[in-house]
């Protein structure tokens, strides 16, 4: 127990621009256990998409730095070479569904063929046998497996939403990694993926991160939150706790600032803008934003351990 | 009272999209016979999923389209196929604030130039009088000091000063009505809210009436004091914020209401009702009551059969349904 299943640690990713060095995954931690669900939170800009795509290595052309340790069941898959991870991990243990998913599959291909290209690659599978593995996890995602034949045009945004995550979990990953998978649904449609994500992560035991600018979605699904602020992970916490009880003063702040049907309370917002990652700056990222700030902040926040795994950065929890 | 400043009757947007064989005509129906009245100052939200009609609702009403068929009264006036040379008075009596900020703003023009823009078109000659008319209007927006940001191309501006910008520019002839389109959707949500303050204030300090138009219920609460739940180019259910919140009547309001979740961590157990089926396409809407087909309510021989009216259930609550009538 204890995040056994994927383990983060210090995971780092700047890439070069011409404006200089953007430091989007800064020494990021965070563990899972088999079957949990992490989500990452952010607002856009932060590096949360960056940080999804350093997990699966799909780094962006122009990388300068990418280190740290991404343990997998055990194993370093920064110790694995381009082939093995591609054979072993991407689309296979662990599966990717992109932000934007409605546009990723391609328009002159049948939905069938397109699912199964992952299978035909890293499995020793006929066509035949990998089709009918296609229109069953059709069939568990809820779409009638006649659309294996269909072109993506002639299924609905929600249709097609549920075609990629079908493709997802065409390899029986145990990791899918989702990046704002319902953010271009509609109200009702991504009320019915959630429940399709709820019902996946309960009777086929996947770990997930899923990655979401929204606090009140992350709810529906996350056991864990990682808040992110300026590329870096400012508080990990178990959701329940988060939720009554966030710790970190951005943390606090994004809480207040989610309107609620359901509660009454006065909505605040967050002055000022996030900084650049071209160029953060010295000490805590969050301090010229933060009401709390005090003469430590100008310093490199510490890492606060919580119970378990879990940690706050900021100054205010320091114990003398 | 406040006094009314803008009716819409019986209000139709059809798109022609094709001649079909023998010359048989197709129409998109976006906007299908709404009512509306917004008195000055008030500030109303229209509220229903993409494809409901509800970006082709405000953009009627601004008459950035023409309409099919109805009236649109505006401050007394009939605009409803007012011609080009009148409309420029009504064009500056009404501002549009898109979704997409930077997709509204022109990339190669700088806040000033933009913010210019409307003055010149509208005849404002004395460059000294635009110049603090520019300035007024970024102080009323909050984007100061001026001098830092007159000068600035929109790419320099982050999400939610953009946004401000636009706001800027809708209001800067000092119109009544103000038609917001998912002004915040495509914004952060600590920026958000911010946003939508700023929209309040300029309502409750100048008057402004403004239409909120927008997929979010959970906004809608901290803005606007009357809701129109919109769906496949009707209007199914309007009543105080409050009211609609608290006592939903239409099984569509109720199922929107019942999806939306507040940040709380026992949402994980929960698997959540949701009406099957996608709304209906525009060009043949099913008969009868246009939720029937996803409704759990429905009833067999009424509701695919008859339009149901809108009945007011209780003082000022309407709601489009037959279990009501």
């Amino acid at each position: 127990m204890g995040g056994e299943h994927l383990n983060v640690k210090d995971l780092t990713m700047y890439y070069r621009t011409m404006r200089g060095e953007v430091k989007a995954v800064d020494n990021i931690s965070f563990s899972l256990s088999k079957g949990e669900t992490v989500a990452i939170i952010g607002e856009s800009g932060c590096g949360k998409s960056s940080l999804a795509k350093s997990i699966i290595r799909l780094l962006p052309r122009n990388v300068s730095v990418y280190k740290g340790i991404i343990l997998f069941d055990g194993i370093n898959l920064m110790d694995l070479d381009e082939e093995e991870f591609t054979r072993k991990i991407r689309w296979n243990k662990i599966t990717y569904v992109p932000q934007a998913a409605l546009n990723s599959l391609n328009p002159v291909i049948k939905v069938g063929e397109q699912m199964i290209e992952p299978l035909l690659l890293t499995r020793k599978m006929s066509k035949k046998e990998t089709l009918e593995k296609a229109a069953k996890t059709l069939r568990t995602v809820g779409i009638s497996e006649s659309f294996i034949n269909c072109y993506p045009f002639e299924l609905s945004g929600g249709m097609r939403q549920r075609v990629i995550i079908a493709m997802a979990l065409l390899t029986n990953p145990e990791l899918m990694i989702l990046d704002e998978p319902t953010s271009s649904l509609d109200i009702l449609t991504q009320a019915s993926i959630m429940n399709l994500l709820k019902s996946i992560k309960r009777e086929m035991d996947i770990s997930m991160v899923f990655i979401t600018h929204d606090i009140s979605l992350s709810s529906e699904i996350a056991d864990k939150i990682a808040v992110m602020y300026a590329g870096q992970i400012v508080e990990f916490n178990i959701a329940e706790k988060f939720y009554s009880d966030p710790m970190h003063p951005y943390s606090q702040k994004l809480m207040e600032s989610v309107p609620t049907l359901r509660t009454d309370k006065d909505l605040v917002f967050i002055p000022g803008s996030p900084p650049s990652l071209l160029n953060p700056p010295k000490g805590c990222r969050f301090a010229d934003r933060c009401p709390f700030t005090f003469e430590k902040c100008s310093g490199d926040p510490p890492t606060i351990n919580l119970n378990g795994d879990f940690y706050v950065k900021c100054w205010l929890y320091e114990k003398e | 009272m406040r006094s009314p400043l803008l009716l819409v009757e019986n209000l139709k947007k059809y798109f022609e999209i094709k001649r079909g064989l023998f010359g048989k005509k197709l129409y998109l129906k976006a906007v299908d016979g709404v009512n509306l009245t917004l008195a000055r100052g008030e500030a109303v939200a229209i509220v229903g999923e993409s494809g409901c009609g509800k970006t082709t609702l405000g953009k009627t009403i601004l008459r950035l389209y023409e309409p099919t068929d109805g009236r649109i009264i505006f401050d007394g006036r009939d605009i409803t196929h007012l011609g080009w040379k009148d409309l420029k008075w009504y064009r500056r009596e009404t501002g549009l604030v898109q979704q997409d900020p930077f997709g509204a703003l022109p990339p190669f023009m700088i806040v000033k130039r933009i913010l210019e823009e409307p003055l010149i078109i509208h005849g404002i000659k004395s460059e000294k009088e635009r110049e603090e008319r520019v300035h007024k209007a970024l102080e009323r927006v909050k984007l100061t000091p001026v001098e830092d940001f007159i000068n600035k191309y929109p790419h320099m501006l982050s999400g939610g000063q953009q946004q401000r910008l636009v706001i800027a520019r809708a209001t800067i002839l000092e119109p009544k009505l103000i038609v917001a389109d998912e002004p915040v959707s495509m914004l952060d949500a600590s920026v958000r809210i911010e946003i939508l303050r700023l929209l309040q204030d300029l309502q409750q300090k100048y008057n402004l009436s403004i239409i909120y138009i927008t997929h979010d219920l959970s906004t809608t609460k901290y803005f606007s004091e009357k809701i129109h739940i919109m769906y496949a180019a009707h209007i199914v259910e309007k009543a105080e914020t409050r009211e609609i919140l608290n006592n939903p009547l239409h099984p569509y309001t109720k199922a929107l209401l019942n999806v939306i979740p507040d940040p709380d961590p026992a949402n994980r157990l929960v698997i959540r009702n949701v009406p099957a089926g996608e709304p209906p396409n525009l060009i043949s809407p099913p008969a009868g009551c246009r939720f029937n087909p996803r409704c759990p309510n429905f009833i067999e021989g009424i509701c695919n059969l008859k339009e149901p009216p809108m009945i007011e259930v209780n003082k000022g609550h309407y709601v489009k349904c037959w279990l009501y009538g």
